[in-house]
């Protein structure tokens, strides 16, 4: 029963891993940039739920607070997007990474300014309720966490694989020239990347708030969800949501069955891994060159 | 404007490119032997500072500038430097003059255990690989107590060579001279690499790999030499940042450093040196600058900037991410472009340093 335990909390926790790092690999699939700003992006989300609901401050019920978070978020895509990412568009991968990296620290910082640096927690009926079957204790807001991911994985890989658009983002990232030559809008579709982008750090951010408590900090676990994002390979949506997984299950049973300090190396360890064996990740998109 | 006239191959690859470029750098040099002399401590210190980043920024600069690789986590080699110079020091007792290349080599031999499975990666692969090892190195220095001190850290002694003292509290001039000498050593490897054939092959393999290797070029041996160089650099780097914070943990050492160092040559202006110096200055420059700037704006306005905590990695994003956006050769493009300015006056053209426009391709298709 404690294992059963053990991989709920896992699969919870792996499911925000495995939405952070969809939001990698969407913009990755569409753009062909990394975007490092995505956890600190979820961190914004958080907070301005967080502070959207919290009685203190503005006391939104959630049915007002969620849509109008979700729009902040998109719009912070759309800016991010607006404002940096179109004057490179073009430039080197690593160039792409270098300013993410930068906006991460300023929103990081942003945050510090409006919020401080106090762990902050969602004021929710959801929080505190649990349910018990047998040994077993699931909080309802983990169920949410799962379900939640669980939907948008699939609609974004139905939206990648079935609709017109989706496909006209994929071919943007596989030759940006060849897709002006076929008259798709190229800028268009790199905007509404980074709005789906911004849209989904949205979700992460809420579900991460009603899991544990959020400091201008919490960005950071933009690191872990990359070890998500690699395994999984960074091409494909449904790998981002496996390595998200894979690394939250692995989590609690490090700290379960390995020395105190060893545990939360894991993720990393198989990072490491899985670069240097399968430098492309388990669902591998990398052909060969032809000269 | 200057024009040399070549009659042989030599100064295709001279080190400077005529007798002025010499006088200029051995001026450079001289006053910067001479500033102990007509500053303060204070300065001499922050001087100091400015090389060992600098050092560190040329590290990292072999890699990205030269051979094209990006890494993410140069502070795991700081950290090696740093903690195996105070180890050789203390539990082997050896002299600091054997211990500062010894941890440079420590530094080498890791970058290259790092670089030899992992020269399949490209790009931003690599970058999140080094990413999770200076993450890893964080940890295991922590779980390394007892040659490491743990979350306690060290503490470094005084280097004290042939009997003088290099301290950095009781004879900070004396460090200063020590690392600006380390430093102009250190830049002339670097330029004698660069025009040494295994330099040619790091340029060639940033270019494109694929035509390095039709050319026969070994692109794992070179990255793998590439690697082995930069962290030979950053670990001297390191070894010296260890012993003038004299004190100094795992958290020293973190990924913030790593990040730090890149965004230092990106904003200094990658594939230079000059790019390292500037980038270095920036960063010591910054801390000194805005608490300036707090004074004056609180005396104006009574604004008090205090209130912000962070506000060096703000207004440091801000920077980069302008120099990013309409500068993307960094302070060195910068400066490149004012000197041609004025060199060729009144002939010079805004396109003169314009770049092709590029379409992205993925790198899937490799």
């Amino acid at each position: 029963m404690e294992i059963l335990q053990l991989i709920f909390s896992g699969l919870s926790s792996g499911c925000i891993y495995g939405l952070i790092a969809l939001g990698f690999v969407l913009i990755y699939k569409a753009t062909e940039a990394v975007n490092f700003a995505q956890g600190d992006m979820m961190m914004i989300g958080s907070l301005s739920i967080i502070s959207l609901t919290s009685s203190t401050a503005l006391g939104l019920s959630f049915i007002v607070a969620i849509p109008l978070m979700l729009i902040i978020m998109a719009l912070i895509g759309f800016l991010i997007e607006k404002i940096f990412i179109t004057h490179i568009t073009g430039e080197s991968q690593i160039a792409i990474a270098i300013l993410t990296i930068a906006i991460g620290f300023g929103l990081r910082f942003i945050a510090g300014v409006i919020w401080g640096y106090d762990p902050q927690t969602l004021e929710s009926a959801l929080i505190g309720t649990y349910y018990n079957f047998g040994e077993l204790v699931i909080s309802i807001s983990e169920v949410l966490v799962i379900v939640t991911t669980i939907a948008l994985t699939l609609l974004l890989y139905y939206f990648f694989a079935k609709t017109k658009i989706g496909v006209a983002m994929v071919a943007v990232s596989q030759n940006q020239l060849a897709a002006y030559y076929m008259g798709i809008p190229v800028k268009k579709m790199q905007s509404l990347t980074w709005i789906i982008a911004g849209l989904l750090a949205g979700v992460a951010g809420f579900l991460y708030s009603a899991k544990s408590s959020v400091d201008p900090i919490t960005g950071l676990l933009g690191i872990k969800a990359f070890a998500a994002a690699v395994i999984g390979g960074f091409g494909s949506l449904p790998g981002a949501l496996v390595g998200g997984l894979v690394v939250g299950l692995v989590e609690p049973f490090a700290v379960r069955f390995l020395p105190v300090g060893y545990s939360h190396l894991m993720p990393y360890i198989i990072l490491v891994m899985v670069l240097i064996f399968r430098p492309h990740g388990i669902f591998s998109q990398t052909y060969s060159k032809k000269v | 404007m200057r024009t040399i006239f070549k009659t042989s191959y030599d100064p295709d690859i001279n080190l400077f490119k005529d007798r002025f470029h010499r006088l200029c750098y051995a001026a450079l040099c001289i006053v910067l032997i001479l500033f102990p002399f007509f500053l303060n401590e204070y300065f001499i210190g922050e001087l100091t500072l400015t090389l060992i980043w600098a050092i560190a920024g040329m590290g990292l600069m072999i890699l990205v500038g030269q051979s094209g690789q990006v890494s993410l986590g140069h502070s795991a080699f700081m950290a090696t430097g740093a903690y195996s110079v105070v180890i050789l020091q203390s539990k082997l007792g050896l002299p600091f003059i054997f211990a500062l290349p010894a941890a440079g080599l420590i530094s080498a031999l890791l970058g290259v255990l790092i670089a030899l499975p992992t020269t399949r990666l490209h790009g931003i692969y690599l970058a999140i690989l080094t990413l999770a090892i200076s993450v890893l190195v964080e940890d295991i220095i922590v779980l390394a107590e007892p040659l490491t001190g743990g979350v306690n850290g060290m503490f470094a002694s005084d280097i004290v060579i042939f009997g003088i003292n290099f301290g950095r509290y009781s004879n900070i001039a004396n460090l200063y001279w020590l690392v600006l000498f380390t430093t102009i050593l250190l830049v002339l490897v670097y330029k004698n690499i660069l025009r040494t054939p295994i330099g040619r092959a790091f340029a060639s393999i940033r270019d494109s790999e694929v035509s390095a290797s039709a050319m026969g070029v070994n692109v794992v041996l070179t990255k793998a030499v590439a690697f082995g160089v930069s962290s030979f650099f950053t670990g001297i780097a390191g070894a010296f940042f260890g012993h003038f914070a004299t004190a100094f943990n795992y958290e020293t050492f973190n990924v913030i450093m790593s990040i730090t160092i890149l965004l230092m040559i990106v904003v200094g202006g990658v594939g230079s040196i000059h790019g390292a110096f500037f980038g270095a200055i920036v960063i010591t420059l910054l801390p000194v600058l805005i608490s300036f700037l707090r004074d004056f704006i609180f005396q104006g306005t009574s604004i008090n900037l205090m209130a912000f905590p962070g506000i060096e990695t703000g207004i440091f994003s801000l920077i980069l991410i302008l120099v990013i956006l309409f500068e993307p050769r960094g302070i060195y493009g910068a400066w490149l472009k004012t000197r041609t300015y004025f060199e060729l006056f009144p002939l010079y053209r805004k396109d003169m340093f314009r770049r092709q426009k590029s379409y992205l391709k993925t790198e899937r298709l490799r």
